[in-house]
């Protein structure tokens, strides 16, 4: 089952035959197991990763450091799901050290993603203070480097 | 004035009548079809780990671009030995029991004209790897080739071995993980084998390079089998386990005697291997366990996909359970092993190499690397099964073809 993960998670266009060929497994076990994988949300979406600049789109990235005040028995959880839930928000993670949230946001340019943050983000109650680090350039994201100069330069055929 | 000989009449005879390889051939005409997909590769796919090539800009920046003893850096030549007492439970002496080449190719050439005498006869089994025979005759021995079939698991029986030794017998060649078969042989088998080549006193060249690329059964090491320690020169490499091909690195291991002599005519050949691959080797040796068992994971399950399509297709393949070769039967097809490439090339665009290349007894068997792109290897296997469709298969002959370790 992890192996059928670790193909996935790299590659999720294989088919489930040539998982069932390369696991050596009846292709019907691995239609299902992934289904399985699936509805338990182990599986949560296929996504794709995209150059967005190579399309000519515009994008900005922000690194916010987020302080929160923690409540009462729930913690950071409340003040998480707050800032989790605007769609501008890619991505959230509680962090030991200085500051408690890193969210990653994203907007068509900088003033759209600071309105963000000074509007939305920042006036959140139990939110203390917030340092925007904006992303000049992405060279790798999630595991995949973004303009690899390393091509195939292996002869065609050899011994 | 005298008419002057024709310059390829000055070549060296022997070296004249050694035949072209029978890839380099087929390699002008795959690289001249335009976006072909190749399988016809023998190296990784891969680039060298990362942590490897910094080791390296780290040495060349503290200004390591010197000569090292003829026999390589002692620090490597340890490690070497290490890994193979680690591995394999056989003790070799760093100080004169092991040699650094510039790859297995090196080790190969020197091995055998340390040995060889003009007119020994030396065995191959066949189809095997295709610088030993040349290499054999430039020393001037004699290639004898050891047929092996599919249905024998492309090894040598130690009958087979015994029934082609003549009083000019002086080296039996081996070569598991095979290329270009995949094969891995049996302890038992090696073991059998071994006693022949003791009891009538033979040497081994043992080239292991694909020993770590095992996906079935386990390697054993030929000079681990008893009485072979010592006469056998066991040679091994860093191209094919860490993706190495190009940095020319690799070792021999043997008794004092046959490694002297070996050094004897490295040190005037090659003086030593290149400092920057002997201080890359180390670093592999020290932390490329990981790096390297994630693309033998990998490999294991381009080759369970490439196994499992052929045998879909109809043609039957060998299980091969090491390198990274799989060797499918393509009789069926009614074409050659030449005819099948080429149709295959010009019309669908894949390249693979004709077993015959190999040696006669690869005929009716094409050479295909897994050493691929998933999505390379999944696009190459969908052409292969219309192409074979298309030329009809005459006898389905779905056999499985177990490889024997696990038989
Ligand atoms: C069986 C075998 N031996 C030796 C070599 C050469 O290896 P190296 O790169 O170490 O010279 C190869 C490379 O294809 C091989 O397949």
């Amino acid at each position: 089952m992890l192996e059928i993960l670790k193909l996935l998670e790299n590659e999720a266009k294989l088919s489930t035959k040539e998982i069932a060929f390369m696991l050596s497994l009846p292709e019907e076990e691995v239609r299902r197991k992934i289904r399985e994988l699936e509805e338990n949300k182990t599986i949560l979406r296929y996504l794709t990763i995209i150059n967005w600049e190579k399309a000519g789109e515009e994008k900005v990235t922000a690194l916010i450091e987020v302080r929160i005040t923690p409540q009462r028995d729930i913690g950071f959880d409340a003040v998480a799901e707050r800032i989790y839930r605007f769609p501008e928000v890619k991505s959230v993670y509680l962090m030991s050290g200085v500051y408690d949230l890193a969210v990653f946001v994203e907007g068509q340019n900088m003033k759209e993603v600071s309105n963000f943050v000074a509007t939305r983000l920042a006036t959140i109650e139990g939110v203390t203070r917030t340092a925007t680090h904006f992303v000049m350039k992405t060279y790798k994201r999630d595991g995949v480097i973004l303009e690899d100069k390393e091509q195939e330069r292996r002869l065609v055929i050899s011994p | 004035m005298n008419k002057r000989k024709a310059w390829g009449e000055m070549v060296n005879p022997v070296v004249r009548s050694i035949p072209s390889s029978g890839i380099r051939r087929f390699f002008d005409l795959a690289t001249e079809t335009k976006e072909v997909i190749s399988l016809g590769v023998g190296e990784p796919d891969f680039v060298t780990p990362w942590h490897i090539r910094e080791a390296c800009f780290y040495s060349l920046e503290k200004g390591y671009t010197m000569y090292t003893s003829n026999q390589g850096l002692l620090s490597l030549r340890q490690a070497i030995v290490q890994e193979i007492y680690n591995k394999f439970g056989v003790s070799y002496n760093p100080k004169d029991e092991i040699l650094i080449t510039a790859g297995v190719s090196e080790g190969l050439d020197l091995a055998i004209r340390a040995t060889v005498c003009p007119g020994d006869e030396v065995i191959i089994p066949e189809p095997a790897y295709v610088s030993y025979a040349p290499c054999i005759t430039l020393a001037g021995g004699r290639p004898v080739a050891l047929f092996t079939t599919m249905e024998q698991g492309f090894c040598p029986t130690a009958d087979q071995v015994a029934r082609l030794i003549t009083s000019r017998t002086k080296l039996l060649i081996l070569c598991y993980p095979n290329n270009p078969t995949g094969a891995v042989i049996s302890k038992k088998r090696l073991q059998e084998i071994a006693e022949v080549v003791c009891d009538t006193d033979l040497l081994v060249i043992s080239d292991e390079i694909y020993s770590k690329l095992t996906y079935q059964g386990e390697h054993t090491c030929t000079a681990a089998l008893k009485g072979m320690k010592e006469r056998t020169i066991l040679l091994n490499g860093f191209s094919k386990a860490y993706a190495m091909t190009g940095w020319r690195i690799g070792y021999a291991a043997s008794n004092p005697e046959f490694i002297e002599a070996m050094n004897k005519i490295h040190q005037y050949t090659m003086l030593c291997a290149p400092i920057t691959a002997q201080i890359a080797a180390l670093e592999a040796l020290k932390n490329g366990h990981q790096s390297m068992h994630n693309m033998v994971k990998q490999f294991n399950q381009r080759r369970q996909l490439m196994v499992n399509a052929f045998r879909e297709m109809g043609l039957p393949c060998f299980e091969p359970g090491g390198a990274f070769y799989a060797f499918p039967e393509i009789k069926g097809t009614g074409l050659s092993s030449e005819e099948f490439s080429l149709k295959l090339l010009a019309e669908e665009k894949v390249a693979v190499v004709p077993g015959n290349a190999f040696g006669a007894s690869g005929e009716g068997y094409v050479r295909c690397s897994y050493a691929a792109s998933i999505k390379d290897l999944s696009t190459a296997l969908q052409r292969i099964a219309g192409f074979v469709k298309r030329y009809g298969l005459r006898a389905k002959t779905n056999v499985i073809y177990k490889s024997l370790v696990i038989g």
